[in-house]
């Protein structure tokens, strides 16, 4: 299954870094990425495979978000089918 | 394989769901009981529980699972039931409402906030049942949480039963003396259609039509919020580019909503039915239909242009939709509750907003005189007068036509009632003096118009 992971934080440095150390950490393979400043906000965006992460959607969720929540940033992760739905015709 | 990341698309969808209220405001599970049918009231009943339960067990599960892992909010989880009039037609007994319970302890035990299909069709006229049926309203209304019930009383190829039309002025009547301590909570619960669609997923009118399948999978969308805020880009646009905007911004909406129901289909193995593309608001501050006609250069909800407004933003919420789903269906359009529209109270309590310009809306939307509270002491006649206009626009209109009214017993215009919850608050507005009693006591039918002559 593939979802886009995203990250919303005030700016400083190891954002990135911390993130993709969780995410490496629960077998999960970063596919793109895209990240940018708007005013002082940090938004990065993450389109990632499931393939091989053994945790289940709900818990992996879950794991984002306080893992996230430690460093202040808001973290979420969803299917990616949403997006397609919405913006492709 | 590519993998294009645009993460403007991504934030869109993110900033719609988190600032501009984008959900799927239902996922309505439609239930046939038909074969629930038995001759004592009792046995109907343990049977509409126990299939219920049966059919249902995983609906709000399956819901939640679906919000979790797209991240879209579904706001509510219902079912809508065969008009239980004619699951009732064998039952011996005039007192229906045992029936009502049942599904009332059915929708607790499931999970689901309302279940709709207390309902009897009399569009061209009453069988035994569903005058049982219309008769045990009240008393089901004021002693269940969860029941919603409607009544057809009219169609296009059928015309209008006036005897219905009379029937229901007084069952609204008493709807609201039997919860008068809930600001008339009963009414809140009780349609009178014309033109009832099977396949509705909203309430308090939804029910399983006799034409469905034993189960359907409805999905109902929403999104005022999203469309107020695309329109904030076109400001002083020429309407053309309105239009335009409301199209896509709904193309967007209903595309979640097929893939929600979809996804709900495939895990309940329940078939997909259809999408109702509807722009339902709620109470909630940026979630308002009325800001929507407001945007487009009103000053307030209710002048001179409203209607013409609600008419193209009716239009395009279909034109938009229609091509995102597979199957449409249900009433898709805009909706126009008062009580539950944070735009349209303001309206009305600024005076902006009548009754008779609502009466004008109806023309041109998706529903009818919708979450209206009018004063205590208007008589049933008057209500049935109400009912009959509205039922008269839908018939000649060809298209659906539902009023809610809340008589606010004890209450006048300038006060409000408080419904609470999903259902808002609503000022009382004021309803024409002169009476339209010998009206509304001759009865009888009105004919269908000339063009319900289409074979």
């Amino acid at each position: 299954m593939k979802a886009i992971v995203s990250v919303f934080a005030r700016d400083r440095k190891g954002i990135t870094a911390y993130i993709t150390a969780i995410l490496a950490e629960n077998g999960i393979n970063i596919l793109d990425i895209s990240q940018t400043l708007m005013q002082e906000f940090f938004t990065m965006i993450m389109l990632v495979d499931l393939a091989d992460c053994p945790l289940d959607f709900g818990a992996l969720q879950k794991l984002l978000k306080e893992r996230g929540a430690e460093r202040g940033l808001s973290v979420h992760i969803q299917r990616q089918d949403l997006f397609d739905a919405m913006h492709k015709v | 394989m590519s993998y294009l990341l645009n993460s403007d698309e991504i934030i869109e969808t993110i900033r719609m769901i988190d600032q501009q209220h984008l959900d799927v405001r239902t996922i309505t599970l439609g239930v046939s009981l038909l074969d629930c049918a038995a001759d004592s009231v009792d046995v109907c009943a343990g049977r509409i529980y126990d299939k219920l339960c049966r059919r249902a067990e995983h609906l709000v599960e399956v819901g939640e699972a679906i919000e979790r892992e797209y991240g879209i909010p579904i706001v509510n989880k219902r079912l809508s039931v065969t008009p239980i009039a004619l699951v009732a037609a064998a039952c011996r007994e005039e007192d229906l409402s045992p029936l009502g319970k049942a599904m009332d302890r059915a929708a607790e035990a499931v999970g689901v906030n309302f279940i709709g299909g207390f309902s009897a069709l009399v569009h061209k006229g009453f069988t035994a049942s569903d005058r049982k049926l219309i008769a045990s309203i009240p008393e089901t209304l004021a002693t269940t949480e969860r029941v919603c019930a409607s009544v057809n009383v009219g169609s296009t190829r059928a015309g209008l039963n006036m005897d219905a039309v009379r029937e229901m002025g007084l069952v609204i009547r008493r709807c609201a003396e039997l919860t008068a301590d809930r600001d008339a909570l009963g009414c809140s619960k009780l349609v009178v259609f014309c033109n009832a669609v099977e396949d509705n997923p909203f309430m308090a009118g939804a029910f399983h039509g006799v034409g469905e399948a034993e189960c359907a999978v409805n999905v109902g969308v929403s999104g005022p919020g999203v469309v107020y805020a695309a329109l904030q880009d076109c400001k002083g646009q020429p309407f053309d580019v309105v239009a335009e905007t409301i199209k896509r911004t709904a193309f967007k909406v209903t595309r979640a909503g097929q893939l929600v129901a979809r996804e709900a289909s495939e895990r309940l193995g329940v078939p997909f039915g259809i999408v109702d593309l509807s722009l339902a608001p709620t109470p909630a501050v940026g979630d308002s239909v009325a800001r929507i006609l407001e945007a487009m250069g009103l000053e307030i909800c209710g002048t001179h242009g409203t209607t013409a407004a609600l008419a193209l933003l009716n239009d395009a919420v279909k034109k938009g939709g229609v091509m995102a789903s597979s199957h449409v269906g249900g009433l898709s359009g805009a909706f126009i509750p008062v009580s539950e529209d944070e735009g349209m109270i303001a309206a009305a309590q600024a005076g902006a907003l009548t009754l008779e310009k609502l009466e004008a809306m109806t023309c041109v939307c998706s529903v009818g005189l919708d979450m209206i509270a009018v004063p205590g002491d208007t008589s049933a006649a008057t209500l049935s007068a109400i009912l009959a206009d509205e039922a008269a626009i839908g018939m000649v209109n060809n298209k659906t036509t539902a009023v809610r009214l809340i008589p606010a017993i004890g209450k006048g215009v300038g006060d409000t009632v408080e419904i609470g919850g999903l259902f808002g608050r609503a000022p009382v507005m004021p309803v024409n003096a002169a009476s339209s009693a010998d009206f509304i006591a001759r009865g009888g039918r009105i004919p269908a118009p000339m063009h319900s002559l289409r074979n």
